[in-house]
This record gives C-alpha cells, structure tokens and sequence, in this order.
C-alpha cells in the first residue's frame, strides 16, 4: 500500500520527501538534543533538582527562588557577568575592526603571503583549553625573561622598561576622557588575546574581498577616485553584510569562553547546585541573543545588499 | 673657516635641490621618485605590521618548544633567554612516559578521525537537503540551524549530562535490560550526538555545506538526472566530489576541535585514555607526585614538553594540508 502511494504522489512532492529524507538524522538530534534540553533547562532552573541515589533526579518546583538567589544573594554572580559582557563589548568592535585591517593588508599581493596566512590561521587550530594556558604563561615569562619566572625579575624588567601609567597619565594629560583612555589600554593589555581571537574573521573578509568583482575598481578608477574614497564608497559597503557573520562569530566565541561558563560548570558539578547552574546558563544565553539581535539590527540598518 | 664650511653645505643642496624640482627635464623621474618613496613606506609599514602580528602569535610556541629544552640548570641560570645551553631530551621522554604517549595519541587521533568522518558524511547531506530540496518549513527548520550555532553548548549541558546518564531510547532499553544505561565515562554520546547532526559545532557545519551546494550549478544534477543517476549515486559520486573544497574544509577543522576538545570531554567523563587533551591537564600533578619535584617552573618544563607533543600531529595535518584548507575557507562559503 504505501508502494501505490509513493507512485501517486507527485514530483514535487518526491522532491520534497527527498529532501526531508536528507535532513531527517540532523532533524532527529536537533529536537532531541537542543529543542527538549532548552526545555529542560527552563524546567531546572525553576525547581530544586536533587539526584536520587539510584540514579535519575526528582524535581521540586520553587518558582523564581533561583533566579532571585542568583542576582540578590550569589557571592560573585553579577560580578562574574558584567566583566563579562563588559570584555565582550570590548572585544568584539576591536576584533571586527582589526580583521578587517588585517584582511586588507593580507589581501594584496606580496612575497610569503600563503606563509603569513598560515601563521595567522595558527590560533584557530590551537585553540586547546590546555595549550592556551601553556602559552598564557610562556607569554608572561618572555615578557619578563624566559627563563626569570620569578617575580622579582618581572619586577626588575618592569622597572627597566616602559612605564605605563607614564603613557596614561600623558594622555590624561592631553584632556581625554577617562573612559576613552581605559578603553584604549583595555584594548592594548589585551592586544595578544584579540589577535588569536581574529583567525577565523580574518580568513571570512578576505574570502569577502575576493569577492568583490573588479570591474567595480576599474570603474572607480576611470572615474578619478582616491584610493580613500575607493576603500569608502566600494571595499567597505562590499564588506558590510560580512560584518554581520564576523560579528555573530565573534560574540558567540567570546562568550562560549567567557568566566560565566566557568561557574555555571563549576555550579553544576562542583557545588552540585543544578538549578542555580541552570539559571546562569540561561540568563547568559539570553543576554547573548539579545546583543546579537541589538546589533544585526543596528548593523542591518546600515548595510547595502548588492543584490 | 668652519662655519662658513657648515654654512655652505646645506645651501648647495638646497640649491641644487631647488635646481631640480624646477627644472622640467626631470619630471619624470620625481614622479618616479614620488611614487617610489609612497610605495616604501606602504611596504615598510605593512611589513613591521604583519611581522608583529605574527610575533605575538608564534612568540609563545617558539617560547614553548625553546623552554620544552631546557635543563634544570638553564630553568634557574637567569642569562638564558630561548636558547639553552645545557639541551636535554628528558622532558619528552618523561613527558611520554606519563601521557603514555603512543597508545594515547592512537587512541585519541582515532576518535577525533572517526567523529571527522561522521561529521563530514552527516552534516553534507543535511547541508545538501538543505540547499537543493524544497519542503514544508524548511526556512524555519534553517534557522534552527542558525539557533544551534548561536547558543552557547553550555546552556544544554546539563540536560545533556542527565539524558546520557540514564540513556534510553522511547523505553526501548528499559523494557529490554530491566534499566536505562549509563553511557557516561565512554565516548559513545559524543557518536551518537555526532551521528544525529548535533556534535561539536555541527551547526557551523551544515551552514558551510549549504552556502558551498547552493553555490554549485543545477545543471550538473539535471545532468545526472537525465543520464539515470539516482539521487543517492548524484549526491555521492557527483555532487560530494565537487565539493571537495568544503570537504577539506569541515574535515581539519572538525578534527582538530575535536581533537582539542575538552568541553564536551569534561561533560561526559569520557576517559583520558581516549582524549589526550584532556590528559594533559594532570601531567603535572602526576609528575610531581610520582617524581617528587616540587619547583613549579621545573614542572612547566614538563608541560611544556606534554604540550608539544600534542602540537605536533594537529602542526603536521596542517602544514600538509594548509593550501588546500586556506582556499577551501576561501571559496567554501563560510561566507554567505
């Protein structure tokens, strides 16, 4: 019977089983992994979960309590989570914008360019939990010495050399705001962690300047532009939509590392403490849905499509 | 005497300065000048730019192998800076020694290269039925896609923790062995996750299959089609071919975040026979338990050694591979 009723169905409708047919493994795991664990997680953090000593857990539903716990009475919570929204407001306009320098420099044509490329997509692949932290450390030793790991050569080789808070108060000097100049060091002292951040949004504008087609150059050459107005009024709207991508990568990359994780891990299997643990994750998903919509519809706005 | 000597000098280059720029028979040439000059600066400074980028990225590897090197004497001798003076291979035979190097790094290379391949089958398709196929819902099915990419995995990590450590499948299990099964503490959540589209990244996966397959000609399906082939003889022997690109692509980078992984290895206790980066993390208290060395930076050492290691098959994969991969992000479309 169902053999009559494949044959009756028509080709479009064949078509459209086909394709199901191709997504239905992903279909599968999507509903039973994502969509019933989000569920669950909304479930976890509105009740008590205990584990039962035969395995399995039972549920005790107590409304709002943890998420009223978890910004009126946690220790560290609320700190944990502005600094990191705080660093990944910082991040993620440095990140986009240094790509797309960097993508820019990296696109013409120069001897070494394949070499310069690998190196820059190196951070992408060694992005280790394990290895990151080795080269943390060693980062800190060379600056002090390699092999000086002790405080007082760091101390002695601080002395030396260049005084920071000399350039700050300089710039202090010079009538900036303060928050302007906390940005910029910001930006400088956590210059290493956003060049190993850039791989991949460097590697998506590249592949977006490539795209652009060339007669649109020559068309801004015959017609007298600067290279400043080219860069302007062709690169950059060209590059636009890819922002959106980049940006999208790069919130979900900061946060997926961020200190908020880390408790939410530490709160579920160190503390045992589930439902709290839930509602960290949870709150912070929704923070992060709700940057990456605040600024596609800002960026959006001000992107031209070429087609 | 002198004076009128100092005096000189600069007026005659200033004069024969003033001599040339008004002169029209070299027009030419201070142009040529001009741009030349423009042209040296722009190098020098793409070049000091692109250098220090590059610096501060291999500056802890090369940092990290150097001091993987050094001897006890070399750690504590403050005038040795990258290049030691006493080499010694001790830290990578000790290393070895406690990662238990071989059959570890078997061990783990062979699960990162069996969840690649599912990944690579898996997510090519779903990336195909999404770019070829028209059915109900699909825009919304699509943007699912998007959402697994978007929220963070550690929103699902403890209802994915709780669903593996009672595993069932709609009772099946219970009914047959009386309980559910622990599958946590062995790799096997990760295949199945893996095996239903939703392992590490997968998401990211799929989106690159579908904007690399819709950027493929319909004519070579309708081809396909009309010389008899079936949809699953075009899907492998045609269209999977031609995607060779995104293949390579989705292929180094699922193994080596794999391969990296210690999230989802931490999440489902999976053993540190099988995941080696994992096991680098007790290196240190290993050693220095069993060893009784108790200097923290002559532990480092040992680190060190551990760390590169592991570097060193992820560096071998893509330097074989760095070509192809470079062109394959570039034209596979993470781009949309």
């Amino acid at each position: 019977m169902g053999n009559k009723k494949k044959k009756r169905m028509s080709l479009s409708a064949k078509r459209s089983m086909t394709g199901f047919l191709f997504i239905l493994p992903w279909l599968i795991g999507f509903l039973w992994f994502y969509a019933r664990s989000l569920i669950m997680s909304v479930e976890f953090s509105l009740s008590e979960l205990t584990v039962n000593p035969g395995g399995g857990y039972s549920l005790k539903f107590v409304n709002l309590d943890n998420f009223i716990y978890a910004f009126r009475a946690h220790a560290t919570y609320k700190q944990v989570l502005t600094t990191s929204v705080g660093n990944m407001l910082i991040d993620v306009p440095l990140i986009t914008f240094f790509s797309l320098f960097m993508a820019l420099l990296l696109n013409k044509k120069f001897k070494g360019r394949t070499l310069v490329r690998a190196i820059f997509f190196l951070p992408v692949l060694l992005n280790s939990e394990a290895i990151m932290d080795a080269m943390n450390l060693v980062r800190t030793m060379m600056s002090g010495g390699i092999s000086s790991a002790s405080a007082e050569m760091a101390e002695a080789a601080a002395g030396s050399g260049v005084g920071i808070s000399y350039y700050i108060e300089m710039f202090g000097a010079l009538g900036l705001p303060d928050s302007i100049i906390t940005y910029i060091s910001g930006a400088v002292s956590r210059i290493s962690d956003i060049i190993n951040a850039s791989g991949v949004q460097i590697i998506i504008f590249i592949a977006a300047l490539q795209s652009i087609p060339g007669s649109m150059y020559e068309v801004a050459k015959i017609e007298g532009s600067t290279a400043y107005e080219t860069f302007w009024k062709v690169t950059f709207p060209m590059v636009m939509p890819h922002i959106i991508t980049n940006v999208v990568y790069t919130v979900v990359d900061s946060f997926t590392q961020s200190e908020v994780v880390e408790l939410a891990y530490k709160t579920a299997f160190t503390d045992k403490n589930y439902g709290l643990s839930s509602v960290f994750s949870l709150v912070s998903t929704v923070i992060t849905c709700l940057i990456l919509v605040i600024v596609c519809r800002f960026i959006q706005k001000r992107t031209f499509y070429y087609n | 005497m002198d004076k009128a000597k100092k005096k000189a000098a600069p007026a005659s280059v200033k004069n024969r300065y003033r001599a040339f720029m008004a002169d029209d028979q070299f027009v030419n040439d201070r142009i040529r000048w001009g741009n030349n000059a423009k042209k040296f600066i722009l190098f020098m400074f793409r070049m000091v730019l692109i250098i220090g980028v590059c610096y501060v990225i291999l500056g802890p590897v090369i940092g990290i192998i150097s001091s993987s090197f050094f001897s006890d004497a070399d750690n504590y001798n403050p005038m040795v800076y990258l290049i030691p003076q006493e080499p010694t291979l001790g830290r990578y035979t000790m290393a070895m020694e406690y990662l238990d190097y071989w059959r570890t790094m078997s061990a783990s290379l062979l699960y990162s290269l069996s969840l690649m391949l599912i990944q690579v089958f898996i997510c090519s398709m779903v990336g195909y039925g999404f770019a070829r196929y028209n059915f109900p819902f699909k825009n919304v099915l699509f943007a699912c896609v998007v959402v697994m990419i978007v929220i963070p995995t550690n929103t699902i990590m403890l209802p994915l923790y709780m669903t593996f450590a009672k595993f069932d499948i709609f009772g099946i299990i219970k009914a047959i062995r009386g309980s559910e099964v622990n599958l946590l503490s062995t790799p096997i959540p990760m295949y199945i996750m893996t095996a239903f589209g939703c392992g590490l990244r997968s998401g990211l996966y799929i989106y690159i299959f579908n904007q690399f397959f819709r950027g493929l000609p319909k004519e070579i399906e309708e081809a396909a089609f009309v010389d008899g082939a079936g949809t699953l003889y075009t899907y492998f022997r045609i269209m999977l071919v031609n995607a060779l690109p995104s293949v390579v692509t989705v292929a180094i980078f699922s193994m080596v975040w794999q391969y990296n992984d210690t999230f989802y290895a931490n999440l489902f206790l999976i053993s540190n026979d099988i995941v080696i980066s994992k096991r680098i993390a007790t290196i240190e208290a290993s050693i220095s338990n069993v060893e009784k060395i108790l200097d923290p930076n002559i532990l480092e050492l040992f680190v060190d050694a551990g760390i590169v290691l592991i570097m060193i098959p992820i560096l071998i994969i893509y330097i074989a591979l760095q070509k192809q991969f470079i062109e394959g992000v570039e034209r596979s479309g993470i781009v949309g």
